[in-house]
């Protein structure tokens, strides 16, 4: 099941530069969460804050606090225990390009000491259905590498490998913007789906998909969280000037 | 800046404006004929409903391609429901236009009497909410269009005392029961009218504060949003 996060009084900086400005956000446990805003804003400076991936850059730092379900982000949880537990999907697919679709599925696993194989085969047929590309692979699981595939079935090949380790949360920057309408709607249907057992936080320039597929929408502008609200409520009458001008496309 | 999206809703605003005319003039060339017995102007109302009916239809047109091509939000959302259901309000007032129209012509046929109720003044309440309503829209403006809200109430009364006194001439003289009828149905497509006006009224409090304040909710219950003076 998905857990909640907490996030209060986070500030992100990339070396002297300030990226984030003291946001504070309470993410809802099993919800789709849409963050927005134009290019540069902060929205993937803040979900890469949320695995602890921003400080893999070189001078950037954060400071406030990250509560992922009852671990502490920045206080006394590894890196590599809090990865476990929050999954990542990236806007260009990545499977490893010369393993086939399974071995990309199971990598998590058997990092994790996991050697099993019908443990493994289980995780793996889990996982596919889970990201709605098992009845399109499930004859050629072990011929086929995962560069093999389109572009939308390597993004749900890369959505399934993150779901194999069982995190509670998943967090997708902005996963859509490599593919064609029709992949796009196929993951916008499987995040629906995956909201019942995970919490989803995805950053999107596509408005209209943080419409369809969120709950809550997070407006951010120049580092700062200008709105958070249900989404219908952005969409439909949001409270804050900029947040409508945004939306409307008086700016952006 | 979507300038083009910007363009098709100054064009759907400006659009709906014009109709907006065209029912506020039937309206009051209907109910000058009423008072002066105008055979002309009663067919002239006729002529000009199928221009308000195109009127409808093309901005329906025009609503419905912008919803299906820039996916407006927010505020811009707000104006284009607005404007499709003004749109329909304001093709219903038409209508009305054409029934008084319509009696009217009955009348003209049948011996002038003198009747207790002061049609002019209610079809002069009603034209002006008609007018203030746009104006409202034009304006992008809240306060005059709670300012119509509050006239309803004005013209409702009209029309109840309009019945009261019509159906007591009826009783004491039957031999002008067919006119005063024609008054009584009169007195109510004006109040109609005036309903019209309240929708479109309200429809501006939508679009500019977001609030609903149809069947008597209250504007001040939503959260409040500067007023704008463009769509």
């Amino acid at each position: 099941m998905g857990v909640g996060i907490k996030v209060e009084h986070l500030n992100a900086f990339y070396g002297k530069t300030q990226a984030l400005f003291d946001v504070n956000i309470v993410v809802q446990a099993n919800h789709a969460t849409a963050l927005i805003g134009p290019s540069g804003c902060g929205k993937s400076t803040f979900i890469r804050c949320l695995n602890r991936m921003h400080e893999t850059i070189p001078e950037a730092r954060v400071d406030g606090t990250v509560r992922i379900g009852d671990l502490s982000v920045y206080n006394g949880t590894s890196a590599t225990q809090l990865r476990r537990r929050v999954g990542m999907v990236f806007q260009k697919p990545n499977p490893f390009p010369t393993m086939s679709i399974y071995d990309n599925v199971a990598a998590g696993l058997k990092l994790n000491g996991f050697t099993k194989r019908k443990q493994l085969d289980e995780v793996v047929e889990k996982s596919l259905h889970a990201s709605a590309l098992w009845d399109e692979v499930k004859d050629s699981l072990h011929k086929k590498s995962g560069a093999s595939l389109s572009g939308g079935q390597q993004q749900r090949l890369c959505i399934a490998r993150a779901l194999a380790v069982q995190p509670e949360v998943l967090l997708m920057d902005e996963p859509c913007s490599a593919l064609d309408p029709i992949s796009t709607g196929k993951i916008e249907e499987l995040i629906f789906q995956l909201k019942e057992q995970y919490t989803i936080v995805i950053v999107t320039h596509n408005m209209q998909q943080a419409a369809r597929v969120a709950e809550f929408t997070g407006f951010f502008l120049l580092g700062k969280m200008i709105e958070f609200d249900k989404t219908e409520k952005i969409f439909t009458k949001p409270s804050d000037k900029r947040t409508e001008d945004y939306i409307t496309g008086r700016f952006g | 800046m979507r300038t083009r999206f910007q363009q098709q809703m100054e064009d759907l605003r400006d659009r709906l404006l014009r109709m907006g005319g065209l029912a506020e003039q039937a309206v009051e060339r209907a109910c000058q004929a009423y008072t002066e017995r105008d055979l002309t102007r009663c067919q002239l109302v006729l002529e000009n409903e199928s221009l308000i009916n195109a009127a409808e239809r093309e901005i329906d047109e025009m609503a419905f391609d912008v919803l299906a091509t820039q996916q407006p939000a927010a505020v811009d959302l707000r104006f284009i429901l607005a404007v499709t259901k003004i749109n329909a309000d304001l093709e219903r007032v038409g209508d009305q236009a054409v029934n008084i129209a319509e009696r009217v012509m009955d009348m003209i046929e049948l011996p002038s009497v003198e009747l207790p109720v002061d049609i002019a003044r209610m079809a002069a309440a009603a034209s002006a909410m008609v007018r203030r309503a746009l104006e409202s829209f034009v304006e992008g403006k809240a306060d005059l269009a709670q300012a119509v809200l509050e006239m309803d109430h004005v013209v409702d009364r009209m029309r109840d005392e309009a019945f009261i006194v019509l159906a007591r001439k009826m009783n004491e003289e039957p031999q002008v029961t067919q006119q005063a009828l024609d008054a009584l149905l009169v007195a109510r497509n004006i109040e109609r009218v005036a309903d019209h006006a309240t929708n479109i009224a309200e429809d501006v409090i939508f679009w500019v504060l977001g609030a609903d304040v149809r069947h008597h909710a209250h504007a001040a219950s939503a959260n409040p949003r500067p007023d704008r003076s463009q769509p």
